[in-house]
């Protein structure tokens, strides 16, 4: 029976896209605080208002992160949402589950929470949506010692590491994202749950420039699978793609009549440095030209495929608009080898390198992207002793403005004002 | 020994990370891992990736409302148990995708994902709309200014055929975030549905002194809008508190997050913005931010008539319009702005005229433009 009438959100029910409020009605038949899930939010779509209180602070022993407390601001009429802290699980890099585990995972939830979850939060935890304080550490304690799992991070630490699915299926990634992506996990676990920053931190690992985790969007350091030398080309496949016999863009296109696939206009015209052409039959491409986009890989994955000197470029200072305006990663290291053989030493040296200096220098709230922004990029490549390389640009400055110091400029800058009016009268 | 609440350090145990990977991952994938040669999509929803030993793992991609119960993964693991020997995985775009190891396999599951009472859409790949990402909304966040799982039913229920489908001139993504700290990161979408804040904060003098420390809140505005200033509680006393100067104040909310005694949500005040055009991929042209196109519709509950009608519009004139392999902000560069606004019905305010830091940069310095009907 329903705890509470909800006429507006029933309005969600139809439709064909999944519902969740359907879902969450199901949900109740055994979670009944479900129903206070339904009633709370209807009262937020009546009030057009959150209902849920400002902050609370939560979490379990000896972690500053990974639980966010939550409270209902009508507890009264809402009992079963009073409390409603969230709990976020650590996913495993690439987000593929067996069935035991998530049915593991489902079990802890029912016994210690609402039975609502979030697959996946925006970060990539596996969320576990409303939970009350007294059962927190019981929770904590059946999801280490039995599940062998834990918590990610929140709070101003950093966040727990995502990446895209890389080389387990997709043929494209220049880097083992998960394998880097695990690796950092556990060396930076005091990080993920101890706040110590200035303010959040974001790794994210994308295998190819397509960045498919939206890494050089959102995340403070972002690296991204690229390679050095010559993309492979596979010339009998080429004519397949031109004859029809293979589905251009793998087939993506595949509900709408586009016509002939023509190489010339959707592959070579395309490309943002002119820099394939066809001789008869076969395809070339002045590969120190290129600039590695994907979009003549991703039309003809057949065919084509990134060179094997691989590594990543790795960008650093992403984010959201909150506070100084949304900004892209900036282009730091145009490449780096990603060695799992030497646990990844180099972007590990990177890093820390960046947190010694973001620790010191970073404000309350800044986010490493502002902190560049407010000292400029060459001072950001002066402290971490990184060589200025016209690829750090977009252009040369247009503005003459240019910072000397002292002793860059012959003689210094003291100078004796009566010696000079002795010359150059007032 | 289970939890022991006497003695809560008792064998605790921290610090040991997720699970490996490799732990989950269903055979085909582990045997293959490295080895993909290349993949297609042989229908929508359904892709194909071929190894270099010629194995071959098929995929069927599933829509999720990603607020979703236990109940409902549990039916998940159901057909990952009868289906795909017990594995399963999720995207970054909450969709699930339940793996075969061969095309005999891809039939039966595609029919029982069907029979599942429209639970378990199948799409989501190719040049189509995919999942919409998403943050919390009114379902759990204390900082929102519109829901976010109900927008986004209401938006994907309007675009469903082209979640089913691939007939876009390439793929569009659709984001939202539910206030402008954007834990959705919908500042690089095709289409960016976002819940704004239009009312300064108030200002709870009864309670400031108490809930937060006044440089911080201070502090936290960007602009310099708040300035300490004394003030009078309900019991008559003067309290050290703070004034907003509201002719600076750009309704961004971080005063909020800093100080719970300056609330600035409301019914009528908060609504959405649309962006459009932004994209995080580098293929062709570089990564773009999200444009601002409409800077306020209202929290019309239970269904978003007016942003579910705009978001719709956009996608039907750019499917229109594009050329393939366009996506949605490369096809607004190349017609140009002022046509976009036209073409898409979407009448211009001086809002979306940038007046925020390095503003300039957006600022037309040619005379190349075109005559719209904006031009009496």
């Amino acid at each position: 029976m329903p705890k509470h009438d909800t006429p507006l959100l029933d309005e969600l029910e139809k439709g064909p896209w999944p519902s969740f409020v359907t879902d969450i009605k199901r949900q109740a038949a055994t979670k009944p605080e479900c129903w206070d899930i339904l009633g709370q939010l209807e009262l937020s779509f009546k009030d057009r208002i959150t209902h849920w209180k400002h902050g609370g602070i939560v979490g379990v022993f000896g972690y500053g992160g990974g639980i966010v407390g939550r409270y209902s601001d009508v507890p009264d009429r809402f009992p079963g949402v009073a409390h409603f802290h969230t709990v976020r699980l650590n996913q495993p890099s690439g987000m593929y589950y067996s069935t035991s585990k998530l049915r593991a995972i489902c079990s802890l939830w029912e016994k210690y929470g609402s039975g609502m979850t979030n697959m996946h939060g925006s970060t990539g935890d596996l969320v576990l949506l409303g939970t009350t304080t007294p059962n927190l550490e019981p929770l904590f304690y059946e999801l280490t010692h039995d599940l062998n799992q834990d918590l990610g991070g929140s709070g101003s630490n950093l966040r727990t590491p995502s990446c895209c699915l890389g080389k387990s299926r997709c043929e494209w990634s220049c880097v083992d994202t998960q394998a880097l992506c695990y690796s950092l996990t556990m060396r930076y676990q005091d990080e993920i749950h101890r706040p110590a920053f200035p303010y959040k931190f974001k790794f994210k690992f994308s295998g190819c420039p397509n960045d498919c985790v939206a890494s050089i969007a959102r995340s403070d350091l972002s690296v991204i699978g690229t390679w050095r030398d010559d993309i492979r080309i596979d010339q009998d496949a080429v004519k397949k793609y031109v004859s029809g016999d293979y589905k251009a863009n793998a087939g993506a296109h595949g509900t709408r009549d586009w016509g002939k696939f023509s190489i010339n206009k959707e592959v070579i015209n395309l490309c943002p440095t002119k820099c394939m052409w066809m001789e008869g039959e076969t395809l070339k491409i002045d590969n120190a030209e290129c600039t590695r986009c994907m979009h003549c890989i991703n039309v003809m994955p057949r065919a084509l495929r990134p060179g094997l000197d691989q590594g990543a470029t790795v960008l650093v200072g992403a984010k959201a608009p909150i506070l100084d305006g949304a900004q892209f990663a900036t282009m730091i290291v145009p490449f780096m080898k990603m060695d799992a053989e030497n646990d990844f030493q180099e972007i590990v040296d990177f890093i820390e390198n960046l947190w010694d200096w973001w620790m010191e220098h970073g404000k309350n709230r800044e986010r490493v992207g502002e902190s560049i922004q407010r000292v400029g990029l060459p001072t950001f490549l002066k402290v971490l002793n990184i060589e200025p390389l016209p690829q750090h640009i977009r252009e040369p400055r247009s503005n003459p403005y240019v910072f000397w110091e002292s002793e860059e400029v012959e003689g210094g800058f003291d100078r004796d004002v009566r010696e000079f009016r002795k010359r150059h009268k007032q | 020994m289970g939890y022991d609440p006497q003695n809560p350090m008792a064998d605790r145990i921290t610090d040991i990370g997720p699970p490996h990977y490799e732990e989950q991952m269903p055979p085909v994938i582990r045997a293959n891992f490295g080895k993909w040669m290349y993949h297609e999509i042989t229908q929508p929803g359904v892709l194909v990736h071929v190894s270099e030993t010629g194995a071959e793992c098929y995929t069927v991609r599933v829509g999720s409302a990603r607020l979703i119960s236990i109940e409902l993964i549990r039916e998940m693991c159901d057909v990952a148990d009868k289906h795909c020997d017990g594995h399963l995985r999720f995207t970054t775009r909450n969709n699930v995708e339940f793996m075969v190891d061969s095309k005999a396999k891809v039939q039966p599951l595609l029919d029982d994902l069907a029979s599942r009472e429209g639970r378990f859409p199948v799409g989501g790949t190719g040049a189509g709309v995919t999942n919409i990402v998403h943050t919390q909304g009114w379902i759990h966040c204390h900082t929102p200014a519109t829901d976010a799982s109900g927008v986004v039913k209401a938006v994907m229920d309007e675009v469903f055929e082209h979640f089913i489908s691939m007939e876009m001139p390439a793929q569009v993504r659709i984001a939202l975030a539910c206030c402008l700290n954007m834990c959705g990161a919908v500042h690089a979408s095709d289409i960016a549905i976002l819940g704004v804040h239009r009312k300064p904060p108030m200002i709870d003098h009864d309670a400031i002194t108490g809930l937060c420390e006044l440089p911080l809140a201070i502090a936290s505005c960007p602009l310099g809008a708040i300035k300490p200033a004394k003030a009078t509680n309900e019991k008559g006393e003067e309290v050290k508190s703070v004034q907003v100067n509201a002719a600076k104040c750009m309704f961004c909310g971080n005063c909020y997050t800093m100080c719970p005694a300056m609330p600035l949500a409301d019914p009528e005040g908060d609504g959405i913005a649309i962006l459009v055009g932004g994209k995080v991929s580098n293929a062709k042209s570089a990564p773009k931010f999200s444009k601002l196109v409409i800077p306020f519709l209202p929290n019309t509950t239970p269904r978003w008539p007016e942003t579910t009608a705009v978001v719709k519009k956009i996608i039907e004139v750019y499917s229109k319009d594009a050329h393939k392999y366009e996506r949605v902000g490369e096809w607004a560069e190349r017609i140009g702005w002022e046509k976009f606004f036209e073409k898409c019905d979407i009448p211009f305010t001086i809002k979306s005229i940038d007046d925020y830091r390095l503003a300039y940069t957006t600022w037309r310095t040619t005379t190349q433009f075109k005559f719209t009907s904006h031009i009496k």
